[in-house]
């Protein structure tokens, strides 16, 4: 059979594509270097925004609260994947719903019912309604399970811990060994797959920090643009480039190409 | 797997044989069977206050009167009021818009992207954008479009300066449905690439030799081969990006900050706390949007099975 070319309607479709991606983000990056005055191109938007005391106190809330969110998460869902994928195989379609779940629940809906449930009068005290840490953190733990549990889910399928485990055991390994020196180890990829996804996830959202009333770096940006647009563009850059690294990282660290179904996310 | 096999036995055995000298405080301790879902109480535990608990008071929230009895008027005054009748069509409408046209472009770029002949950096080109794409939304979005096609966008102004065409004076507005279909096509088609492509390589090239070996024409190989077997993938795609839309609020809140009436602004609004005589509305709001989410899962669910047949 003869090899087959570059068809041109592959060519058309992808450089159609291409455009509409690329034309945005180019005219977005034209607009933050205009001055206000005389159309003149330079870097004052982007130096307003890092003179902006606010832009880096936003922003380290913003990592602060990803971080808090990546280690939640983690500590909560790779103990639990991996013993419901050793010991409990039936227990396993119940997480699974629960973890699809926040789709169905998307953000606008969860934050109704979290400032309803605690309003700082009966079921929580007020303080957790006021911390971003506490309010916001709890929130997007349940934002990130679908993308961190796919994530560790086909990672401990595509692992024998069976094997892994009893063997461990049977050389002497108590679980806790088991689990941080053996377990962790492998699916190491799969949970930087999930942390990585959960970053460009909670750096975005903006949804239930505006609705609650915090100031998170997507907020923030919100924010500016009321009264600076060139500033607002040059910081819709500066978040674009915050999720192509979580993504570069995602597939950097993350594995192979399997994974990268997993960042097939939900946009708000 | 195979290749993968030295080193996990590596991290295997430089774990254990470091412990095994000192037997860990509960190493003899065999854990129960019985106990075993004891190891599953904190996921259950954090779902149910952060996620089922919240879910079920939005729920019960809009079957409740002011005193807190049962009553189904929350519910049909969503039903019977113009305007809030009125957001949930304009949200099915631009959901199912984006739906069509994300998809129908997303399977035409992912199919160039993965077929025969296109060489294979454009295919991981294509999904790393599409992963990073389908992630960018909400307020950073919005305003990327606004400094492009707003009325000082960049877009908007070379077409006037270069070719005198204003597109504001010809009906085009960013701030429309037709702005906030174009800007979520921008997160849309990027998630259809990133769902269909592995559709995509389970079309088989044998598939298409045997079909060409009994003398079938491409037209009748996607006739009776391509299309029966990636439809149910397409179609559940399609419906994930119908749900992935509807929900959407960041990104039509910076856009229009409420000119075009979908259901989950007029949600924002009341949490934002104007116009409020009945409290509840909110959540009779919200659990329309939960019918028409949970009514297309399930599609999703029955199709996806229907899918996977052929993704061995």
């Amino acid at each position: 059979m003869r090899r087959p070319r570059f068809a041109i309607s592959s060519v058309v479709w992808l450089t159609l594509g291409a455009a509409y991606f690329v034309i945005p983000l180019a005219a977005t990056l034209l607009f933050s270097l205009q001055s206000g005055k005389n159309y003149s191109y330079n870097l004052s938007a982007y130096g307003q925004v890092i003179h902006d005391e606010e832009f880096w106190k936003t922003l380290r809330l913003s990592v602060v609260l990803s971080l808090e969110t990546i280690l939640i998460s983690l500590v909560l869902l790779v103990p639990t994947a991996y013993w419901v994928h050793l010991k409990l195989p039936r227990v396993r379609p119940y997480i699974e719903f629960l973890t699809i779940l926040p789709f169905v629940v998307p953000p606008i809906i969860l934050v109704v019912g979290l400032l309803k449930f605690y309003n700082g009068t009966v079921h929580a005290p007020l303080w957790f309604l006021e911390s971003p840490y506490a309010f916001l953190g709890s929130a997007y733990v349940v934002l990130a399970f679908p993308y961190v549990y796919r994530s560790l889910d086909a990672g401990f399928r595509a692992i024998d811990i069976h094997t892994l485990t009893e063997a461990s055991q049977s050389l002497g390994a108590p679980w806790r060994t088991t689990l941080a020196r053996v377990i962790i180890p492998n699916i190491r990829a799969a949970a930087l797959a999930g942390a990585f996804l959960t970053l460009a996830i909670v750096m975005g959202e903006f949804t239930i920090a505006s609705l609650a009333l915090f100031t998170t770096f997507p907020t923030y940006i919100n924010l500016v643009n009321s009264q600076q647009v060139y500033e607002a563009a040059a910081l819709s850059l500066i978040s674009f480039g915050i999720t192509w690294a979580a993504m570069i990282g995602l597939l950097a660290f993350g594995g192979g190409p399997g994974r990268r179904r997993a960042a097939a996310g939900a946009a708000d | 797997m195979g290749s993968e096999g030295p080193r996990r036995l590596g991290h295997l055995v430089t774990a254990v044989s470091a412990e095994v000298e000192r037997p860990g405080p509960n190493g003899s301790g065999r854990r129960r069977p019985s106990l075993a879902w004891l190891g599953v109480v904190p996921f259950f535990a954090y779902a149910t206050a952060f996620l089922l608990l919240p879910s079920a008071v939005v729920l019960i929230g809009a079957f409740q009167d002011a005193e807190g009895g049962f009553t189904t008027k929350n519910v049909s005054e969503v039903i019977h009021t113009p305007q809030y009748r009125h957001a949930f069509q304009t949200s099915i409408e631009i959901s199912l818009v984006t739906a069509v046209v994300g998809g129908l472009f997303g399977l035409l770029m992912a199919y160039a992207a993965v077929r025969a002949g296109t060489p294979r950096i454009f295919r991981h080109g294509l999904t790393t954008f599409s992963g990073v794409a389908a992630n960018f939304a909400g307020v950073p979005l919005a305003f990327a479009f606004i400094a492009t096609l707003g009325t000082l966008g960049i877009v908007t102004k070379f077409l006037d300066n270069h070719f005198g065409i204003n597109i504001y004076q010809h009906g085009f507005s960013l701030f429309t449905f037709t702005g906030v279909s174009i800007v979520y096509l921008y997160f849309q088609i990027p998630l259809m690439i990133l769902v269909i492509a592995p559709a995509l390589d389970g079309l088989r090239t044998e598939w298409r030799e045997a079909s060409a070996n009994l003398g079938g024409s491409s037209f009748q190989y996607w006739r009776h081969v391509g299309i029966p077997v990636l439809l149910p993938s397409i179609l559940g795609a399609a419906i994930l990006l119908f749900g992935n839309s509807f929900a959407a609020y960041a990104t039509a809140y910076a856009l229009t900050g409420g000119a075009v009436n979908l259901v989950p602004l007029i949600i924002g609004q009341n949490i934002g706390g104007d116009v409020l005589s009945n409290p509840h509305l909110s959540e009779a709001l919200a659990f329309g949007m939960i019918v028409v989410i949970g009514v297309s899962m399930v599609l999703y669910a029955l199709l996806h099975r229907r899918a996977s047949r052929w993704m061995r």
